[in-house]
């Protein structure tokens, strides 16, 4: 018995993410009284490895084989199965991100694993094994019960948070069998900024709506997002108009996100946009509309405009961080 | 090429939601329904490929639903799709959806498999990959861009901070997200004409398992109101996300 985590890395480095779906698994695994399991696929440092001992790993399994570089939906299919089998693994954690998306319900398949995705807490009971998760973009809960064996779990990434528990940690090469399975995915070119924080991995947003009336105002939500070492995200109008690139775009067809904190500046807070950031721990809305209805979801609120609030926001910020 | 596109019969995103049965079951009465956004965004782009001579045969739509599933299936053929299938059951999870669609699918196979990332019901971004590995196809998810030209299928899926450019052979299963396509297709007077016309072929389910249920639903608790700030007070406004949130 074990709780598998797979974890991806970036060009060979582990992040929040990593530790926090181990510190979760670690938790899981004290209500079965098991241990925590990490499969790694990719070229990761043995020092790199050995971190996740400090979120509660106690084997890490490590695939550094270079047919795996890219992510290939079968053939890592097949790489976890293998390992949750070695690991005679009876709960399988993956993150809800693009991959743990693309992967989990192919290992639900190949395991006859019952999967709940996108969940934010610990289970409410291992037997049976039940466990919340939004649905409805996120205006209702849902209490799935998962009936079989084996189960998988998707983890919403900044939802659990990270926490410490220092294991013996024991490191292993494994090398899956991968005769039964060809890569079909063939990636011709990548295209992407490294070194940018990323929407997901952000602890602070600072996010604009339609209200900050053009592309030429950003310039104010990036300065406060860099001061508070946040990361920038927009309304779906915003990326549709083309003023904010799509990966900015937060909400139901956009990106999930639960950060500690998110600023919200000139959006109206459709039921649509919420179903994205109704999971922030705390909202802060600027809106000069006194019933926009961002403000029944935020915490605190300056009914003004954007164009006057910005600014002193800045200032005010600037004062706090040099005091 | 013959292509499909799976399609979930959604309420409308504005849509109250509420519960009965002692909180066990979707209250249906007076919901509007839609397709899928990303359905219907996917349905929008093989069309306009279909259009531009890319190649494309035939677009199927296929739904798991019950009878009450129709008028959304019927606005997928106004759209423009040719045929419609619905396999005639009321599901309980994403694996009992995948696994009747599999099966209908295996009887009569496609060259390309579209599916939405999620469904904005019970959002459990599964139905894709699960189709792919019991039809045992590769998949590929998180795709913002599909082209067909002289028989090859280019996408670009979302990758942390951008896209990869992806060659794969048919067939497989692509599951979308946003920017496959800017708005969806709005059917015109022809086309919901035409709609009545086009075959809706009504499949009577296979015997499929289920790997999970929902004990209940729940409401979200209700925040505590929002502390409002005095716009000429700023300074305000950062001191308590300071010292009393302790966030900044
Ligand atoms: C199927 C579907 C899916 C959708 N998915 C998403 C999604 O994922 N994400 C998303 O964001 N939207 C989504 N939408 C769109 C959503 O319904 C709203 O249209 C959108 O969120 C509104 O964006 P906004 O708040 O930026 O703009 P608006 O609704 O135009 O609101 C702008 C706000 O700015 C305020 N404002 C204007 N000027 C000022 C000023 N000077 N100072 C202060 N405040 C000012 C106004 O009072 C207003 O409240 C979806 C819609 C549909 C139908």
């Amino acid at each position: 018995m074990s709780v598998l985590v797979y974890t991806e890395n970036w060009d060979g480095k582990f992040k929040k993410l990593s530790f926090e779906l181990v510190s979760y698994a670690h938790e899981i695994a004290k209500m079965l009284n098991t241990q925590t399991v990490v499969l790694s696929i990719g070229n990761v440092a043995h020092d790199e490895l050995q971190k996740l001992g400090t979120y509660g790993a106690s084997t890490v399994m490590s695939v550094d084989n270079d047919c795996c570089k890219n992510l290939d939906n079968q053939v890592y299919s097949h790489i976890i199965t293998q390992a949750a089998s070695k690991a005679d693994a009876n709960i399988i954690i993956l993150a809800h991100n693009n991959i743990g998306k693309a992967l989990a319900p192919r290992l639900s398949v190949r395991l006859k694993a019952g999967l709940a995705t996108g969940v934010l807490s610990l289970p409410q009971s291992i037997e049976p094994f039940t466990i919340t998760r939004k649905v409805f973009t996120s205006k209702a809960i849902a209490n799935i019960i998962i009936n079989t064996p084996v189960k998988i779990v998707t983890l919403l990434q900044n939802s659990f948070g990270i926490h410490e528990n220092q294991a013996a940690v024991q490191i292993e090469t494994f090398n899956p069998d991968l005769s039964a399975v060809t890569a079909k995915t063939v990636i011709k070119e990548v295209n992407k900024v490294t070194g940018k924080l990323l929407l997901t991995d952000a602890e602070i947003v600072v996010s604009g709506g339609r209200g900050m009336k053009g592309p030429e105002n950003w310039g104010g939500i990036e300065e406060l997002a860099a001061l508070l070492g946040a990361a920038t995200a927009c309304s779906r109008p915003v990326s549709d108009e083309g003023w904010r690139p799509h990966s900015e775009h937060t909400g139901q067809t956009g990106k999930i996100i639960a950060p500690d904190l998110y600023i919200a500046l000139g959006i109206s807070g459709a039921i649509q946009h919420l179903g994205g950031v109704s999971g922030s721990k705390c909202i802060v809305a600027v809106n000069k509309d006194p019933d926009a209805p961002i403000f029944e979801a935020a915490d605190y609120g300056i009914v003004g405009d954007v164009m006057k609030v910005l600014p002193e926001f800045i200032a005010a910020v600037k004062e706090i961080k040099q005091s | 090429m013959k292509i499909l596109i799976c399609i979930s019969n959604v309420p409308d995103t504005t849509t109250k939601i509420k519960f009965v049965n002692n909180n066990t079951t979707f209250d249906k009465s007076g919901v509007q329904w839609i397709i899928n956004p990303w359905d219907e965004l996917a349905l929008t782009r093989v069309l306009d490929l279909k259009d531009a001579q890319a190649g494309i045969e035939s677009v199927t739509v296929m739904n798991v639903g019950l009878a009450d599933a129709e008028p959304t299936i019927r606005k997928a053929l106004a759209i423009g799709a040719d045929k419609a299938i619905r396999i005639n059951a009321d599901p309980v999870d994403s694996f009992q959806v995948a696994s009747l669609l599999a099966d209908a699918i295996k009887k009569d196979p496609y060259d390309i498999v579209l599916c939405g990332i999620e469904s904005c019901d019970y959002n459990g971004a599964s139905v894709g990959g699960m189709l792919a590995e019991l039809l045992d196809m590769p998949s590929v998810s998180a795709i913002s861009f599909l082209n067909i030209a002289g028989g090859k299928v280019e996408l670009k899926r979302e990758i942390d901070g951008g896209q990869e450019s992806i060659e794969i052979a048919t067939p497989f299963v692509g599951i979308v997200q946003k920017g496959i396509a800017k708005d969806p297709r709005i059917p015109n007077m022809r086309g919901i004409m035409m709609a009545k016309t086009k075959p809706l072929q009504v499949l009577e389910p296979s015997a499929a398992n289920t790997l999970t249920s929902v004990g209940s639903f729940d409401l979200p608790k209700a925040k505590a109101a929002c502390k409002k700030i005095d716009p000429d007070n700023v300074k305000e406004l950062v001191r308590l996300l300071h010292y009393e949130a302790k966030l900044i």
